[in-house]
């Protein structure tokens, strides 16, 4: 069972976080933790994807730094893929956190209050 | 050069708009040859997304490859497995491009006088919404998929928000975020694990994959999470709470564009259940979730709607009533696809969903527009304070009540149609289902003649005495709307020979997407 785990610790971890970010986000009024929650789900997506493609013993997949050795072994790199779109991940999940904190400033402006149950006035 | 046009228009329809929307912000100076630009940015859109569709109708599946020495080579030379940026454009996503460049355009030109400021700011974002929900649906790899759609919910985001004086704006705004961001967390999510299960993310090679090898427990998370995603982004009935925040707070132009791109999440989740997950009977048990969200959102829409005072949030709730009529049509099909005493009248479910999604988008925005003209006139949207304005106003009143009939589905219009169409179908799976469907829709009535009689009927209101009809623009944009949906309501029969049921067969015909690639 501990081994289990410890062998699977990074998919254990990022869902963990991922349930963490979804909690704060849903149940914290505040809208600066509500930025929080969900950057910190966005961390868990990325550690899933860098984990799907790591390999024990790989080296980074960058086709110049493969072994010189003859023919260049593919199996001893780590999976390009996740990372390419962790990278792209990580840029639209820094655009989404600029966003929302843009807006709760704009939110703070109008209403003098981060608290959504303050802010909010659009009801039924 | 018209057939090397023709031949990239799914690359150019894409391109188009992205360049169009980062070259504007250069005209700051220039306001009107700003606009002027933006117009010709979504004219060329439209133009690329008519000659796909043709191409598409014509010629069958569509595949464009990004970077290839010629267009359809999906494989690299040294591998077996398409690994590229590969476009693949089937006849529901071409009808669905199409029906979001067309409503783009309009609102494009209704915007010319209704949007008073910042201009620039304005055209820009939406030219990179169409964008964004023209790479969505054309797009055959699932990764592109995630990316259109964050492109697609942050420029709407900034579009929904644009006025940011005013403080509801913002929190529509904010809310739609949100959601917008936890559903494309959550696509980003399924496609890790689709990755790490078939190691690839292009749309055919994994469906062909679980054709042949069957369902892994991963794969059912994934699809449990897609569906979660795009049901919460297409705005269905236990996540609906956005949708009359952000319809209601938005442009009226843009609540137009809004409503087709919660409707493209609905091509989405059609996208990956039948396509991707295709029958099996796994599928089933999505298909009951999607009957009973459609179930609830046809009832919790048409009765939450009788209740409101704002005109934009009156037609957002009718709206969601409308996502409840496509949901639980498909889900009937997507039941009946492995059931074959069930087969035919899953068929005509699917043509009544398809036919009522391409007329709600039409329809929907059509009285979004109006809704807009009352507020650029009166300057109200709240049904207490307007009255009479049909005496000053008499093509809106006219506009309006050609949309009112059809989401409320009377005989000679075009929301009757479908809605008949699903109707008699569904009511051979289950009755109770038929009769919800029903009486909601009977429900949607009301607030409509709500609507009509206390914003344009009634006695004159001294307030509004100088009030007068919207500019040409304006009324030149509902004007084809109106058009198209009187269309579609008299002629069903050839909309559903010439349009609706090669998107069916498309989704239907697995075999074919998987084909186009391999």
């Amino acid at each position: 069972m501990i081994e289990a785990l410890m062998q699977n610790l990074p998919f254990v971890v990022s869902a963990l976080l991922f349930v963490i970010g979804l909690y704060a986000l849903l149940f914290k009024s505040n809208l600066i933790k509500m930025a929080i929650g969900l950057s910190i789900m966005g961390s868990a997506v990325n550690i899933f994807l860098i984990a799907l493609g790591y390999k024990e013993n790989s080296i980074a997949p960058i086709f110049t730094n493969a072994p010189i050795n003859g023919s260049i072994n593919a199996a001893k790199m780590a999976m390009p893929i996740p990372q390419a779109l962790t990278l792209t991940s990580i840029v639209i999940s820094l655009a989404v956190t600029a966003l929302m904190l843009s807006l709760a400033v704009v939110v703070y402006r109008h209403c003098g209050s981060l608290n959504a149950s303050k802010a909010w006035r659009l009801k039924k | 050069m018209i057939n090397e046009i023709a031949l990239h228009s799914p690359a150019l329809a894409i391109a188009i708009p992205l360049v169009f929307a980062f070259l504007l912000p250069l005209l700051k100076k220039w306001k009107k040859l700003a606009a002027l630009m933006a117009l010709i940015g979504f004219g060329a859109a439209e133009t690329m997304a008519v000659l796909v569709f043709k191409s598409v109708l014509t010629e069958g599946i569509k595949v464009y490859v990004m970077g290839a020495s010629s267009i359809g080579q999906t494989t690299p030379p040294f591998m077996p497995v398409p690994v590229r940026i590969i476009l693949e454009i089937d006849a529901f996503s071409a009808l669905m491009g199409l029906a979001g460049a067309t409503i783009a355009l309009l609102a494009a030109i209704y915007s010319i006088k209704f949007i008073k400021e910042s201009h620039v700011k304005y055209y820009s974002l939406l030219l990179l919404m169409l964008a964004g929900l023209l790479g969505f649906v054309f797009t055959g790899d699932l990764f592109n998929l995630f990316v259109f759609f964050e492109v697609l919910s942050i420029s709407s985001i900034g579009l929904i928000a644009f006025w940011l004086k005013r403080s509801e704006a913002v929190e529509a705004g904010f809310k739609y975020l949100t959601i917008s961001a936890v559903a494309s967390l959550f696509v980003l999510f399924a496609i890790g694990l689709l990755y790490g299960e078939h190691g690839i993310l292009n749309i055919a090679t994994i469906s062909r994959d679980m054709l042949f090898y069957g369902f892994a427990f991963t794969d059912i998370i994934a699809l449990g999470l897609l569906v979660c995603a795009f049901a919460m982004k297409c705005g269905t009935a236990p996540m609906h709470f956005w949708v009359p925040d952000a319809y209601g707070e938005a442009p009226a132009a843009v609540t137009a564009v809004l409503a087709i791109a919660s409707l493209s999440s609905v091509y989405a989740l059609l996208r990956i259940a039948f396509t991707v997950f295709g029958p099996l009977p796994h599928t089933e048990i999505i298909a009951y979730a999607v009957i009973i969200m459609g179930a609830i959102s046809l009832f919790v829409g048409a009765t939450m709607s009788l209740v409101q005072k704002d005109l934009k949030r009156l037609i957002a709730y009718a709206g969601v009533s409308q996502t409840g009529f496509i949901l639980v049509a498909f889900g009937v099909g997507l039941v009946a696809i492995n059931n074959v005493p069930l087969q035919a009248f899953g068929l005509r479910a699917m043509q009544g969903g398809l036919f009522h999604l391409i007329n709600h988008a039409f329809y929907e925005a059509l009285l979004f527009l109006v809704a807009g003209a009352i507020i650029y006139r009166a300057g109200t949207k709240d049904l207490n304070e307007l009255g009479g304005l049909a005496r000053q106003m008499p093509l809106t009143a006219v506009f309006f009540l050609i949309g009112a009939i059809s989401i409320a589905g009377l005989p000679p219009s075009n929301g009757f149609a479908s809605k008949i169409l699903i109707y008699e179908s569904i009511y051979f799976f289950s009755p109770l289902l038929a009769v919800i469907a029903l009486i909601s829709s009977v429900i949607v009535v009301v607030p409509m003649v709500k609507a009509f009689c206390s914003a344009f009927l009634g006695p004159e209101i001294k307030k509004f005495k100088s009030v007068k009809e919207v500019p040409g623009s304006m009324i030149l944009a509902m004007l084809v709307l109106s058009i198209i949906v009187i269309f579609f309501g008299l002629f069903p029969g050839i909309m559903l020979e010439s349009i609706v049921n090669p998107a069916v067969n498309a989704l239907l015909n697995q075999a074919a997407y998987v084909g186009g690639v391999l």
